[in-house]
């Protein structure tokens, strides 16, 4: 994944300014719980919703198993329909190829949406370092890149920004970028919606290469899908000459009637709408090839690994490539409300983004070790899943991985890691309990040393301990263990 | 009938009054209740924590302990979750790795025989009214691995509902984990923190005078934030309440 990240301090102290920042939390739970309320609503709706998602699981499970076989079909059908398509192994490649076809196209504009593919490997910073200007144009999109910000949610990237804040960026930063905000801009939403639209109008018409991700990829047909519920994708993928899609390899089913399974429950876990308002598919460049100008009459598909097929070496945790990116994990995460999106040092919060961040990007740095131990383990997550990973299972296996280390395959080769820096007091603090707990007698004499030093109890305990009483007291330590009261009340019965 | 408590380390160690409500609902309903003594900790610290390994002599401990009981019953969802929905995997991985040595075997004869309080007493024993009274406003916390590992589902209320002079209110947003989730309670302090400052305003909001659990982990942290803020509502573990009589009431 992109630099953007790194050097990122870990999750626990990435999450601290978050948790302090009251307005923050609340914008986060206001916004969260509505969402997740009117999830459960709109699911609640469908009476095979249970036979949807384990649906919706297997046609993954199935496509990931044959990877190869699909990922050629796909090649195939693109190339048929006049598109060209591009293999990209990492972020550079991806950068590469990307940025060359747009200077091939000789402008130095690009209009992009919907595409997290294209954040994770930072095309933005790419493409700008090559002189080319990317116009992000979903209105949220459109709300971190002027604010110089980054994306906190995946289908609301600035969901941690109020409406005064955005009227402040907007009036602030448009002129810099295109057509500037109108004099008087206030925050009311449909004002803001009005001053983005005009905007992002005036980009799409001048813009000749249109830069996009997708949802779906269709095999059998080549076809690709985005769904979205303001309309600008669809001007960005019908207005420009070239088109360029970033899309991740895990993306592709097989057969179009797949769809049908995603068409009802994406929308359904994300915006709780029975169906989103726009789905845009395009296969290659259709009947006309852009000719009167009916759609782009060039069009790149790049195909784009990044860690991939290494996360999908290992059987546990290759489930998380069944994302379909609904964000419902996100808001129903308790987690999530609390931290925010930032903390998680990704394009990838929540969640998802603790499962699949350490996996493509492996969980050398810190911020990577330190997210598989973001959750309780509450298992929320796992029960709106629309296509039933088992984030806690997984959370739970890379969690082994950072303690104990392990075999894991990078780029390609399986090779052994050691365990994350950091771990071996607690290392040594679970085996000598393990010690202890694997002998009652010592346990038992443990448990009486603490019944008598049960005056001395502090308020405030030294090292990791004192995370707990910073906020929280102590349990009192009775005056006798369980086994003692048993031995002495009911032993000469057993 | 004969039952074995696995009365779990966090109630051996820290709250023994739990374990002793146990016994004396479970002989108040007919139950010939035992301790096996070699019990210990069913290895969920070490397993949630990321050292699968070290958790593998606590599954055989735990396993060893309990064999031949028809039914073993312990007063924590968390717990009997790790028994019933880990250990299989654990065991079948040890297996898998050349230090099995009969753990897979031995782990599965166990798990149909474990039996969350609530899940033994209603499924098992067939009672809702257990004969508690409890002369208190009490709200209910049900606890992630119990509503959502286990599927408890209303047992909990029902048990509740049932106790004399108790007036059960609704605990708004209940399932909303509380924060402690084991070592994230100290690898997260602040996150943890405030979910659990958020869990005890609703719960203080209930106007109730007991925070009822079923899982004394949780409850260490949630009872630790109410007696940090002086708070007079208590957090009380569910089988003290069902233990509670006219005769003799908990204190
Ligand atoms: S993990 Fe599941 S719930 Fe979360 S974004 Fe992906 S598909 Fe949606």
């Amino acid at each position: 994944m992109t630099g953007t990240f790194m050097g990122m301090p870990a999750f626990p102290e990435a999450a601290r300014e978050a948790v302090g920042d009251g307005a923050l939390r609340a914008n986060l739970r206001r916004a969260t719980h509505t969402i997740r309320d009117k999830r459960a609503r709109a699911v609640a709706e469908l009476a095979d919703w249970d036979r949807l998602r384990a649906a919706g699981k297997a046609v993954k499970d199935h496509t990931l198993r044959h990877l190869d076989r699909y990922l050629l079909r796909l090649e195939e059908s693109v190339t048929a329909a006049g598109g060209t398509v591009h293999w990209a192994a990492d972020a550079d490649e991806a950068n590469r190829i990307v940025t060359g076809l747009v200077l091939a196209t000789g402008h130095r504009e690009v209009v992009k949406v919907k595409s997290m593919a294209t954040q994770e490997i930072g095309l933005n910073e790419a493409l700008e370092a090559a002189g080319i200007a990317a116009y992000e144009t979903d209105l949220a999109e459109l709300i971190v890149q002027l604010g110089h910000d980054r994306p906190s949610h995946i289908l609301v990237p600035a969901i941690h920004r109020n409406r005064a804040e955005i009227r402040d960026i907007f009036e602030a930063e448009m002129g810099s970028w295109g057509l500037p905000a109108p004099d008087g801009l206030g925050d009311d939403p449909r004002e803001l919606a009005e001053a983005a639209r005009l905007h992002l109008r005036e980009k799409f018409l001048r813009a000749k290469v249109g830069v996009c991700g997708a949802n779906f990829m269709v095999a059998e047909t080549g076809t690709m899908v985005v769904f979205e519920s303001e309309g600008n994708g669809r001007m960005c993928l019908t207005l420009p000459e070239t088109l360029i899609s970033v899309v991740g390899i895990e993306k592709v089913v097989p057969t179009f009637r797949d769809l049908e399974i995603f068409l009802q429950t994406l929308p359904r876990s994300s915006t709780a709408e029975r169906m989103n308002p726009y789905t845009t598919m395009w296969t290659g460049l259709g009947p006309s090839r852009g000719a009167d100008g009916d759609g782009p009459s060039a069009f790149h598909l790049v195909l784009l690994d990044n860690g991939r097929t290494d996360t999908l070496a290992d059987a546990v945790g290759r489930q998380a490539l069944r994302c379909i990116r609904c964000s419902a994990c996100l808001n129903v995460c308790p987690v999530y409300e609390r931290a925010g999106g930032h903390a998680y040092g990704s394009v990838y919060p929540g969640p998802i983004g603790a499962i699949l961040s350490p996996q493509l990007r492996g969980t050398g740095s810190e911020i990577d070790a330190s997210l598989p131990y973001a959750s309780t383990l509450c298992g929320a997550c796992y029960e709106v899943c629309p296509v039933a990973i088992d984030i806690p299972e997984v959370l739970v296996h890379l969690r082994e991985r950072v303690a104990q280390g392990g075999p894991v395959t990078r780029e390609g080769i399986r090779v052994r890691i050691r365990p994350a820096h950091g771990h071996t007091a607690e290392r040594a603090a679970m085996r000598a309990a393990r010690l202890l707990l694997d002998h009652p007698g010592a346990l038992r004499a443990g448990e009486r040393l603490l019944a008598r030093a049960r005056r001395l109890r502090p308020r405030r305990l030294p090292g990791p301990g004192r995370a707990w009483t910073d906020t929280r007291d102590l349990p009192e330590p009775p005056p006798q263990p369980f086994r003692d009261w048993w031995a002495r009340e009911r032993g000469g019965r057993a | 009938m004969r039952a074995a408590l696995f009365v779990t380390c966090v109630n051996d160690a820290l709250y023994p009054r739990t374990g002793i409500a146990v016994v004396r609902l479970l002989e108040r309903l007919g139950v010939d209740v035992d301790f096996p003594a070699a019990q210990s900790c069913c290895g969920q610290p070490q397993y949630n924590t990321g050292y699968r390994r070290e958790s593998e002599p606590l599954l055989r401990r735990t396993a060893e302990a309990f064999a031949g009981y028809p039914y073993v019953v312990t007063p924590s969802g968390s717990c009997a979750a790790m028994v019933r929905a880990h250990y299989p995997r654990i065991a079948r991985l040890a297996e898998q790795e050349g230090r099995g040595s009969g753990l897979a075997a031995l782990t599965g004869d166990l798990v149909p025989r474990v039996h969350e309080l609530t899940e033994f007493l209603v499924d098992v024993l067939g009672v809702t009214d257990v004969g508690a009274y409890f002369p208190h406003t009490v709200t209910y916390h049900p606890s992630c691995h119990g509503l959502r590992g286990l599927g408890l589902g209303d047992r909990p209320r029902r048990l509740l509902a049932a106790v004399k002079g108790l007036d059960l209110v609704e605990l708004p947003g209940a399932e909303e984990c509380c924060g402690f989730g084991g070592t994230f309670a100290v690898k997260n302090p602040d996150v943890s923190a405030a979910m659990g400052t958020d869990k005890i305003d609703s719960a203080v909001g209930t106007g109730a005078d007991v925070l009822c659990g079923a899982d004394n982990s949780c409850l260490a942290h949630l009872g630790g934030i109410l007696r940090r803020r002086g708070e007079a509502m208590r957090a009380l573990h569910l089988a003290e309440i069902l233990a509670s009589t006219e005769e003799e009431p908990l204190r």
